[in-house]
């Protein structure tokens, strides 16, 4: 073995140019004669749009709704029944129904100069009542979002899973009310986009900050109204995405629209107030839910109430109700219990669009369950961990399909459960409980479990009818004459690492050497359609795809190579990068060199469509591989000032077999600090006018370094049925747990204060009012 | 966002920006930017000239006298951090100097920039008050010296007039046993404070200063100037704390009040750790 394939913690072929600052990122192109674009954008949550006067001087460089003749608005519809279907403008016509939504276009030489325009418009507002709170919104005599609509809902969902026949066998239930915060996703590189027309081509041509350029492309052609082989996408270096950057934007269509009429190429880069105020919203969930155990504790069955802040739009192509539809589906989480009742809500609010963030649902799941589940545990005096390993779906019963219908694939959760509780050590935490800290400050513990459903496909999504159903990826694969691989996959990169891990499987089948092969991704025209990068699928379907393309090379290397050794194909072996007969071997690299430089050595039977091969793939099964892990989490708590230090974070993760370790730990880490943000600090709060109240990183706080800990991971490795390698979806699952299991450490550090939090952020002047409630008679000491 | 369209200048000496100041009724004076640069960019504030006073050489000097240090306006954090001053409360400035913000908001941040702007969550407002640091404020009309209480009339208010530099910051030496300490409480590393307690104890000259920083307007300040008998009223009594915070309308607020007593308490024990 080389040490290169699957397996090997390789360094990041990408983090030569982003270490070094040479990445190529959309604020870095400049064609010829662009322009830049600023937006002028709603100050209101919910107006009607009276007048925009645009001064006469100005206005072949402005545009409205009514210059947009002929492009659609942005629909992102569902089969699911009684579904309310949103039109999104690409500008605002008739209504604004959230600030930040797009009312004008000005274009100018620079920023600075586009927005000194936008300061030039004068736009008249009648304002409405605004939806602002998703409850509030669910109601009869809420005002209306889409007036046309009955009620604010986009959808309401139900599952019903023999839930009546649990209440006469249970003993105990709790009952708790959850929030989380409206969030707002915040990578590093915030949206842009470059639109220009090829007229050689007679292509436009589009550059973007996207995680999913197919489907940005097919999107634009659509609202255009144009062939998409008109339209070509590409996605240059992104600097993160977390789900943001899989939504197509009406900036990406004004754009589009706007370049062929003004002739230049356009660009429009976010500022971090459009992506705070505007843009990146997601998260807001409300949970009503009862978890019900039997004597010994063990858990019979789940209740649930669940809201969706799903915002002013069904956002492209994920929907509105892409949350909610995933809270009924993965509330049960790891357990094994048989009784279940859960109702959704996808509420239109006068906010910005909701969109899929890093775990998307999951992370509001597993804090509204994991968290209850302690209440329950605190309930009947049980030790937390104790009361899960009760009810977790155990190893021998695996696969195993769950109340929801889920199927989990492998794995052996109570095993993560005690190995996290050994290397955190629940026995010396309890110890120190009862000796207490010097300090006054309250030590708990606190533990969460998930599962992180990934790369389901078809058979998941067919039923969602949302604007795509994934279904086979693709790669293309083809040698160089020297030897060298390249690997074309529709998926995208942008932070994952795929130039390496992509590389890894490849290498695994090949023997390539890792420096000799290349990706290419991210440009509709060099790379086959794919529904992009979300849902942790590419480790799974694009690794698949590769995998499937390099078996293909693989039979043809050895045919050529069979025959240029003299040896029968069946007689001949793949090893190191040689084709390898008794007669002796011959390097990948030389066999390239004859197909494409001497093909008179050829032999006359050769298979005819050479080195250079497009194979499909889709899982064994595509219900999804199934991720998972526990957290621990140790904090101490002021009681008196509410802050909270993270003194120790344990995960024991199950990723199946790891394609690289060290990108999966590197996941695991980001996805972490993303979880501690969500519980600790990250909320965009709303006013009564349905105002953002944050602008700036100073009002919405991310954590930074000294906001994380030294987070601890430990692997196991249970490999996935249905995959090629038995690798599984990873992506998402660091971001999952943490603010469950904070909340749980929280609680735990407050249960003798009587204290208990439940909404997301805990901020220290959550926590501090939560103790000031339970001991009214000691407040303020 | 990005900022409206600006004249610049940048004059070599302060006659020269005082001059540029008087004439230009919009004029801003820019030092290390780094609250002013978001504010252009939101265009919070839109200036038609800025004045750069970071080239004059004056605006760096650091003098030092028998008994106090002035600083020039457009010292660095960073400069105070790394101890490239003349020191005038051992080691006190470097300790608060290290906890502003980050270390490339303090390499150009500037200690004349953070009070001229007064913001009430800024760390030197409160730090400078309980040392009992006076500002020098030069304008057409000549110089002048206010103590910073007099200084600052609430958040984001000063006496500076339109034509005015604030050029420079008297403070005085502390005494050999003197002790200071100083707390701040925030959500995140470098984040803007929720509360500031400072505590500056000269014993030898009978002098106790507590101030706490980080409320709506000025900081408060808590006690100043001497006690009656050296050393009996140290450490402070909290119980007397707590009522001169409510007094001063934390009262209302349970949580801001315990922050804020948290954050002095801190402070006290600092000072007695120092």
């Amino acid at each position: 073995m080389t040490g290169q394939g699957i397996g090997a913690s390789l360094i990041r072929k990408e983090d030569e140019r982003f270490m070094r600052g040479r990445g190529g990122f959309v604020g870095d192109i400049r064609p010829a004669g662009m322009l830049e674009v600023a937006f002028l954008r709603s100050s209101f949550a919910h107006a009607r749009l009276k007048r925009v006067a645009i001064p006469h001087s100005l206005r072949s460089r402005v545009f409205v709704a009514e210059d947009l003749a002929g492009v659609a608005p942005i629909r992102a519809d569902t089969a699911l029944a009684g579904f309310k279907s949103s039109v999104q403008p690409i500008l605002a016509t008739g209504k604004v129904r959230h600030v930040g939504e797009l009312v004008a276009m000005c274009i100018a030489p620079s920023r600075a100069e586009a927005e000194d325009l936008v300061a030039e418009i004068e736009v008249e507002y009648e304002e409405l009542p605004a939806v602002h709170d998703m409850l509030a919104g669910r109601e009869a005599g809420a005002p209306l979002v889409h007036e046309h609509w009955s009620d604010n809902l986009y959808l309401t969902t139900e599952i019903d899973a023999n839930f009546d026949a649990a209440k006469s066998k249970a003993k105990v239930s709790v009952t708790r009310e959850l929030r989380t915060a409206r969030q707002v996703m915040s990578p590093i590189e915030g949206r842009g986009v470059i639109a220009e027309w090829n007229s050689r081509l007679g292509q436009l041509i589009v550059t973007s900050s996207t995680q999913q350029s197919h489907i940005v492309r097919t999107g634009i052609a659509e609202c255009l109204g144009i062939d998409e082989g008109q339209v070509r996408v590409i996605a240059p270096d992104v600097g993160g995405g977390f789900g943001y950057k899989g939504i197509l934007l009406p900036e990406e269509v004004a754009l589009a629209f706007a370049t062929r009429r003004v002739g230049r190429p356009l660009r429009w880069l976010e500022d971090r107030r459009e992506n705070l105020t505007a843009g990146a919203d997601c998260r807001e969930h409300h949970y009503a839910l009862t978890a019900y155990a039997d004597d010994e504790g063990r858990l019979l069955a789940l209740d649930c109430v669940a809201t969706v802040d799903a915002g002013a739009y069904s956002a492209y192509p994920f929907s509105a109700c892409l949350e909610a539809g995933q809270i009924g589906s993965i509330l049960p989480g790891l357990y094994d219990f048989s009784h279940y009742r859960c109702r959704t809500y996808s509420v239109a609010t006068n906010k910005p669009p909701i969109l899929p963030y890093r775990g998307v649902a999951r992370t509001g799941v597993c804090f509204a369950l994991e968290v209850t589940l302690d209440a329950l545990a605190r309930e009947l005096r049980d030790e937390a961990s104790a009361l899960r390993f009760k009810s977790l779906v155990r190893p021998e019963q695996m696969p195993f399909d769950n109340v929801a219908k889920r199927h989990f694939d492998s794995g052996d959760y109570p095993e993560a459960l005690r190995r996290c509780l050994d290397a955190v050590d629940l026995k010396a935490i309890r110890e120190r409980q009862r000796r207490g800290e010097p300090d006054g400050r309250l030590v708990g513990l606190g533990v969460a479990m998930y599962s992180e459903q990934a790369g389901h496909g078809t058979s998941v999504y067919a039923g969602w009818g949302i604007p795509f159903v994934p279904g086979y990826e693709q790669c293309h694969a083809r040698f160089t004459p020297d030897g060298g691989l390249e690997l074309r996959v529709g998926s995208h990169s942008h932070g994952q690492g795929h130039e390496t891990t992509l590389s890894q499987v490849a290498h695994e089948i090949l023997g390539v050497p890792h420096e000799l092969i290349r990706l290419v991704h991210g440009d509709t025209a060099e790379t086959p359609y794919s529904t992009g990068t979300w849902g942790s699928r590419c480790m799974i379907v694009a690794g698949g795809a590769v995998a499937s393309a390099c078996d293909q090379l693989a039979i043809r290397l050895k045919r050529i190579g069979a025959s240029l050794l003299q040896a029968k194909p069946e007689d001949v072996r793949l090893e190191a990068g040689d084709v390898v007969a008794n007669s002796g071997r011959i390097s990948v690299a030389e066999i390239a060199r004859t197909w494409y430089r001497r093909p008179q050595e050829l032999p006359s039977d050769v298979d005819p469509s050479g080195l250079e091969v497009t194979a499909g793939y889709k899982a064994k099964r595509d219900t999804g591989t199934f991720s998972y892990a526990s957290h621990a989490a140790v904090v101490a708590v002021d009681p008196r000032t509410g802050e909270v230090e993270i003194i120790d974070y344990v995960i024991v993760e199950d990723g199946g077999v790891l394609v690289n370790p060290m990108i999966v730990d590197g996941q695991i880490f980001g996805g972490a600090a993303q979880g501690i943000g969500t519980a600790l600090y990250e909320e965009m709060p709303f006013d009564g006018r349905g105002q953002p109240l944050g602008s700036t990183l100073a009002d919405y706080l991310l954590p930074g370094p000294t906001e994380v800990p030294e987070i601890r991971v430990f692997h196991m490795e249970t490999p996935s049925p249905y995959t090629r390698f038995g690798q599984k979806g990873i992506g998402e699952g660091g971001a999952i747990a943490p603010p469950a299991a904070i909340t749980n450490a929280v609680n735990d550090a407050l249960k003798d204060l009587g204290a208990e939090l439940l909404d997301l952020p805990l901020t220290p002047r959550r926590i501090v009012e939560a103790i000031l409630r339970a001991r009214p008679a000691q407040s303020g000491r | 966002m990005k900022p409206v369209a600006f004249d610049y200048e940048r004059p070599r000496t302060i006659g020269e920006a005082v001059r540029l100041l008087s004439e230009s009724p919009d004029a801003k004076i820019i030092s290390g930017g780094q609250t002013l640069g978001p504010m252009l960019n939101l265009r919070l504030v839109q200036p038609a000239l800025l004045v750069d006073i970071t080239r004059i050489p004056e605006l760096t000097r650091i003098e030092e006298t028998d008994d106090a240090v002035i600083l020039g306006a457009c010292v660095t954090h960073a400069a105070i951090e790394d101890k490239r001053i003349a020191d005038p409360s051992h080691g006190f400035l470097a300790e608060v100097a290290r906890g502003i913000a980050y270390r490339a908001v303090r390499t150009r941040g500037t200690v004349g920039g953070s009070l001229a702007h007064a913001d009430p969550a800024a760390d030197w407002l409160s730090c400078l008050i309980a040392l009992g640091a006076e500002v020098l404020l030069t304008g057409l009309s000549g110089q002048r010296r206010l103590t910073l209480t007099e200084f600052v009339r609430g958040a984001l208010d000063t006496q500076l007039e339109p034509d005015e530099i604030l050029d420079g910051i008297h403070i005085p030496k502390l005494s050999k046993r003197a002790r200071a300490g100083f707390a701040k409480i925030c959500r995140k590393s470098g984040e803007f404070a929720d509360a500031i307690g400072v505590v500056v104890h000269d014993a030898d000259r009978r002098a106790l200063h507590l101030v706490a920083g980080a409320v709506q307007g000025q900081p408060i300040v808590i006690a100043a100037g001497n006690e009656r008998t050296p050393g009996a009223s140290w450490p402070p009594p909290l119980e007397s704390l707590r009522e001169k915070l409510e007094q001063a309308g934390l009262g209302g607020d349970a949580y801001e009040l315990n922050i804020h007593m948290a954050a002095l308490e801190r402070a006290i024990r600092n000072a007695q750790a120092s």
